[in-house]
């Protein structure tokens, strides 16, 4: 095991499938001469020359259309988007082309694309700059999306998502690019796409948290134990396709759901979470589904608001003692 | 052609380029230089566009042999006939959805496809897109199958009208959303490049596309990239009901070429000769590497759907421009060069419409698509787990 930063893991990942397959570029702003805007890209202009990696004006829509032309006509683009928040100038090119053209064609084409960059809130940015996507585009068929909350996931799961074929939107966060964690460094290291992770096994209470939400599972299920609970932590690492079968099996022990999601609630990951757990477990479920969220408002900017807004461990502790009848 | 002079960086490496900048800067301050906002003395721009006009072109001297021009009028006939039997069938409900006709712009299609080789280089258009894939080959019996919503058509019965798609033929469709798709031919051309495969992208697109921000970023990418693309409007003069001079402050489109330092050029539609004679020159220069924008002025004689009357348009100004229908114009060609006679040409357009008959019969009478299709093709992965009733 080697430990990198978050980062190098996603960096990592893209070195060493450019290195086994030439049709894979990286295009997006400030991702050459610039080594990335959050340095994720550092050195692949270096290594790989401005034939594949490749810097772009501030045009959203344009280049992630010219990668899934590109896409369509035989090559494998990673596309970066400096944050998700930007991508909403290229949703149309996101939805109705990458995730549609295959079924429209009758399967005639394929788009092996992947869209990654980093998604949620990054601290006081405001309104727009602080948006969670995951909900948006797992939406659509055709999509998958992945969201990675520790750099081992980030590289396996970067990995995968570039070798599919299907259209990936892949989501990192601002505010993990720097943290450190232990990487496989097992040759060709690749984590399968749908599949959650066990991150702590408990039968008390079961918190389902991904990306910077998972860290909030962490810790909640860490206060939990210093009150003598044992929650059981998972992360789903794969939003579309969801692995529900590890969340209902892991229900099926605790008999009780708290959703940590820092998106807004309404029409949310939770939500879906929540519903399909309804559908398929509910004579196990001794509580509602619980979900801890972003505020049903816009990201705020002032300090104390935007603390206010993201789902905290407080809130999380809360919820599960509610679900377990444990007040 | 002052815009046509290009000083970009091709081949030289980025990186090189940015030190030596960077290294200037650096000199410059060094010798203790302010740097200064420079505005030039004077900027103006003048350009000057090449014109295709319909006029006596002499097939020979455009490189077309005679055989070719019989299997030209024949491609425009097919389109036409094609249509005009798909715009029956929608009547009788055969046919359901958006049903956008092509009818009096096949030169369009017919000049650019006779300029290509089908295969290497590759096509995207919008939704009104029939006349394209009839002219690359595809077959009337998988078109009007596809219209009919049947597994034998095109995109076994998953896409209709707006989505013809033929792989084989390097055809990627067939759009629905205006101006969308422009983007993407940017980067099948892209990807032409990248390969180094020698193929180029025709981009079409109607008038009202222009007014779209995909048009222009497309437009930029393409020139910074030094990208094999054909930009192409075809201007029809509406888009939907709204004529292009209510639309666009300037309706002139071949010259938003100026913006993207990209050669523009202006093209008679109505006459395939003059569609062919600019597509050969376009193709040339994009496989040169440059890419360029080309209007071409053609009509269509229908509606925007079927749904649509067309009251926004008289129907003096219709039946003028049915004077210019582009099949006729190159029957009288044929017949003037002694390169064919009425009977022969009459004998093409039974053929023509026997095959479309035919093809009318293979849709009736082929399957509709297995509901369990319903989850085929929407991944390549072939366990997808869809959530299911």
């Amino acid at each position: 095991m080697a430990e990198l930063q978050f980062r190098e893991a996603l960096r990592a990942a893209m070195v060493e499938e450019m290195e086994r397959d030439d049709t894979i570029f990286l295009m997006g702003e400030e991702v050459a001469e610039y080594d990335g805007a959050y340095k994720v890209s550092e050195g692949m202009l270096d290594q790989f020359g401005a034939k594949r990696v490749i810097d772009t004006p501030i045009s959203e829509n344009g280049f992630s259309g010219l990668g899934i032309g590109a896409a369509l006509n035989g090559l494998r683009p990673i596309i970066e988007f400096m944050t998700w928040n930007f991508s909403f100038v290229a949703i149309d090119q996101i939805i109705n082309n990458a995730a549609k053209i295959r079924y429209m064609s009758g399967g005639q084409f394929k788009v092996p694309i992947v869209f990654r960059g980093p998604n949620g809130a990054a601290g006081q940015l405001a309104a727009t700059h602080n948006t969670s996507v995951e909900a948006i585009y797992a939406y659509f068929p055709g999509l998958k999306v992945i969201s990675v909350s520790n750099p081992d996931d980030a590289k396996g799961l970067l990995k995968s998502a570039i070798r599919d074929d299907d259209p990936v939107v892949f989501l990192e966060s601002e505010l993990m690019y720097g943290m450190r964690g232990e990487v496989s460094d097992e040759e060709d290291y690749t984590i399968p796409i749908g599949k959650a992770r066990i991150a702590r096994e408990g039968e008390d209470v079961t918190i389902v948290g991904y990306n910077k939400s998972y860290w909030v599972a962490m810790e909640t299920a860490q206060r939990l134990e210093e009150e003598g609970y044992n929650a059981e932590v998972i992360d789903p690492r794969t939003i579309r396709p969801l692995d529900i079968d590890a969340i209902i099996n892991s229900v099926k022990k605790t008999n009780c759901l708290v959703v940590i999601d820092e998106s807004n609630p309404f029409t949310s990951v939770a939500s879906e979470i929540a519903f399909q757990v309804q559908e398929r477990a509910f004579d196990h479920l001794d509580a509602p589904v619980a979900r801890v969220t972003a505020k049903d408002v816009p990201a705020p900017y002032a300090k104390n608001l935007i603390d206010y807004y993201m789902p905290r461990a407080d809130e999380a502790v809360e919820a599960c003692k509610r679900v377990m009848y444990a007040e | 052609m002052a815009s046509q002079t290009k000083n970009k960086k091709k081949a030289e490496e980025a990186k090189g380029k940015q030190a030596a900048k960077a290294k200037s800067e650096q000199e410059a301050s060094a010798n203790g230089q302010e740097q200064e906002v420079r505005v030039p003395a004077s900027s103006s721009v003048e350009v000057t566009f090449a014109t295709y006009q319909a006029e006596d072109y002499d097939h020979r001297e455009l490189g077309l042999e005679d055989a070719q021009l019989l299997d030209m009028y024949r491609n425009m006939l097919l389109q036409r006939r094609f249509e005009e039997r798909a715009a029956q069938m929608y009547g009788k409900q055969k046919i359901a959805g958006f049903l956008h006709l092509y009818i009096g712009q096949e030169a369009v299609s017919t000049g650019a496809v006779t300029a290509l080789e089908i295969g290497k280089d590759s096509i995207i258009t919008a939704y009104r897109d029939h006349g394209l894939g009839l002219a690359l080959g595809m077959t009337p019996n998988a078109c009007m199958a596809e219209l009919f919503g049947k597994v034998t058509g095109s995109s076994q019965g998953k896409g209709g009208s707006m989505h013809y798609f033929d792989a084989e033929k390097k055809f990627f469709g067939g759009h629905g959303i205006v101006g969308g798709h422009i983007p993407v031919g940017a980067g099948i051309a892209f990807a032409h490049k990248y390969k180094e495969d020698g193929g180029v992208c025709l981009t079409f697109f109607g008038d009202g596309a222009v007014g779209q921000g995909s048009f222009h970023e497309a437009l930029n990418l393409a020139s910074l990239y030094d990208l094999p693309v054909i930009f192409i409007v075809e201007n029809n003069e509406y888009a939907m009901g709204t004529a292009t001079h209510r639309a666009f402050a300037e309706p002139d489109f071949h010259k938003q070429a100026v913006g993207y330092d990209m050669p523009g050029a202006v093209v008679n539609g109505m006459d395939v000769f003059a569609v062919y004679d600019a597509m050969k020159t376009h193709v040339e220069m994009a496989r040169e590497g440059q890419p360029s924008l080309l209007e071409i002025r053609t009509y269509r004689y229908r509606g925007h759907s079927m749904s649509d009357p067309a009251k926004y348009r008289t129907k003096e100004e219709l039946e003028e421009k049915k004077n210019e229908d582009p099949i006729i114009r190159l029957k009288q060609y044929l017949i003037e060069h002694d390169l064919s006679d009425n009977d022969a040409l009459d004998a093409i357009d039974e053929e023509v419409k026997q095959e479309v008959l035919d093809a009318v019969e293979f849709a009736e009478e082929s399957d509709l698509p297995p509901l369990e299709a319903i989850y085929e093709d929407v991944y390549v992965q072939d366990d997808y787990p869809f959530l299911t009733d």
